[in-house]
């Protein structure tokens, strides 16, 4: 229990937000591109991180379907900044040894003679460490 | 004029066209693009994390070469101008991250004055698009171009301040600017999908579709990106509309193409 508000506590001082000022009007949600493909949504990973129900993030893909599109981050009414909570929430899976979601060997069957670059550094960027 | 370039992995690669006509384009404006010298990969997205360091070091590092010759920093591809200019955000605002990226480039530490410009805003703020108008040699009269904004040119809003984020008008005057006439459609500000083609083709394919089949319905015959992601996106998954980037038309316009 100690050690699940231990790592809340981490997440929200890495991602810099304040979950208390979210007012659960569920906007951040609505204008979420990947909200069909989450199981949590930006809204309910900040009230789950301000109340310390982290397990069940840590487990679902839902942290892999996140853009970084930051659009819940200029539609917030309040200044909550919901992406940073994803990001936060992801990054204290994937920075665990072996826990790198995207992997050098799963590269090739992927690429295509289009891809651009820019694709491949970014799903690295946010899928391994 | 001189202004200094990044021009990232992908203008090195896969898309060409919009480093080559940048340049050629920037040039018959009277800018020199100058290549910052040792650049390494932006990385491609920005990481919010303010306990990250090393994925921002390469930012930090051409932030620094720019400022040191007390140019502005200018990039085309919007991924690559999203993450220079968050990293200067977040220079200027958290000085223990000032502190811990200057432990990597002392002892010439950054002091977080370069300025960080899209070349779109190279074009409208440094040139002026009424200067572009009349350069113009083949202007795109009478063609209907939607303007593709994407996520990254214009949000987080509070630190791009490119433009109205809800509301952009900067790439429908470029258009304008170029003799086209621009199309406003309800997508031209949500995402393709950006890198997740690499977790899931359907998403991104559901993403795309949405903002090329608006960009249809609402008339367009062509759609204008600054983003090599974004076309590949709108190319892969689709509607049958052609995708071209800002730089291309804009050095058509000039008659610098060939
Ligand atoms: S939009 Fe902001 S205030 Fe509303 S639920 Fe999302 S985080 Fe909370
Ligand atoms: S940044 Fe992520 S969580 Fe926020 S709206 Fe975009 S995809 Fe959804």
């Amino acid at each position: 229990m100690e050690n699940k508000q231990n790592v809340c506590n981490e997440i929200i001082r890495r991602s810099g937000v304040n979950p208390r000022k979210c007012m659960k009007c569920g906007k951040c949600s609505g204008t979420c591109p990947a909200y069909d493909e989450m199981e949590y949504h930006p809204h309910q990973f900040v009230y789950m991180v301000e109340t310390g129900d982290i397990e069940p993030l840590l487990k679902s893909k839902s942290i892999y379907r996140c853009l970084s599109c930051f659009a819940c981050i200029d539609r917030c009414p309040r200044g909550v900044e919901p992406a940073k909570i994803v990001e936060a929430v992801r990054l204290e899976v994937v920075r665990q040894q072996g826990n790198n979601h995207l992997k050098p060997n799963d590269l090739p069957e992927m690429l295509d003679v289009d891809l651009p670059q820019q694709a491949i550094v970014s799903a690295f960027r946010k899928y391994t460490k | 004029m001189k202004v200094s370039y990044f021009p990232g992995c992908t203008l090195k690669t896969k898309a060409k066209e919009l480093d080559i006509y940048a340049r050629r384009s920037a040039e018959a404006l009277g800018v020199t693009l100058e290549e910052i010298e040792n650049w390494q990969c932006c990385g491609g997205v920005f990481t919010t994390s303010n306990d990250e360091i090393a994925t921002k070091l390469s930012s930090i590092r051409a932030l620094k070469a720019a400022g040191d010759k007390g140019q502005p920093l200018v990039s085309v591809c919007s991924a690559c101008h999203n993450v220079l200019k968050q990293t200067n955000a977040q220079f200027n605002n958290d000085a223990d991250f000032a502190f811990r990226v200057n432990n990597y480039v002392k002892p010439d530490e950054y002091n977080g004055e370069t300025k960080v410009i899209h070349y779109l805003e190279l074009l409208r703020d440094v040139v002026g698009f009424d200067k572009i108008k009349e350069k113009v040699v083949n202007p795109l009269t009478g063609k209907k171009i939607a303007a593709y904004y994407g996520c990254l040119l214009l949000r987080p809003g509070k630190v791009m301040a490119m433009d109205d984020v809800e509301n952009p008008t900067i790439m429908e005057d470029f258009i304008r600017a170029i003799g086209g006439e621009p199309v406003i459609y309800a997508y031209r500000n949500e995402c393709c999908g950006g890198y997740i083609t690499m977790e899931s083709k359907e998403l991104a394919a559901a993403k795309s579709k949405k903002v090329s089949e608006n960009a249809k319905e609402k008339g367009a015959e062509l759609i204008v990106t600054a983003c090599p992601l974004c076309k590949y996106n709108l190319d892969k998954h689709a509607e049958d509309i052609p995708v071209v980037y800002i730089t291309e038309l804009l050095a058509e316009a000039l008659g610098v193409k060939e």
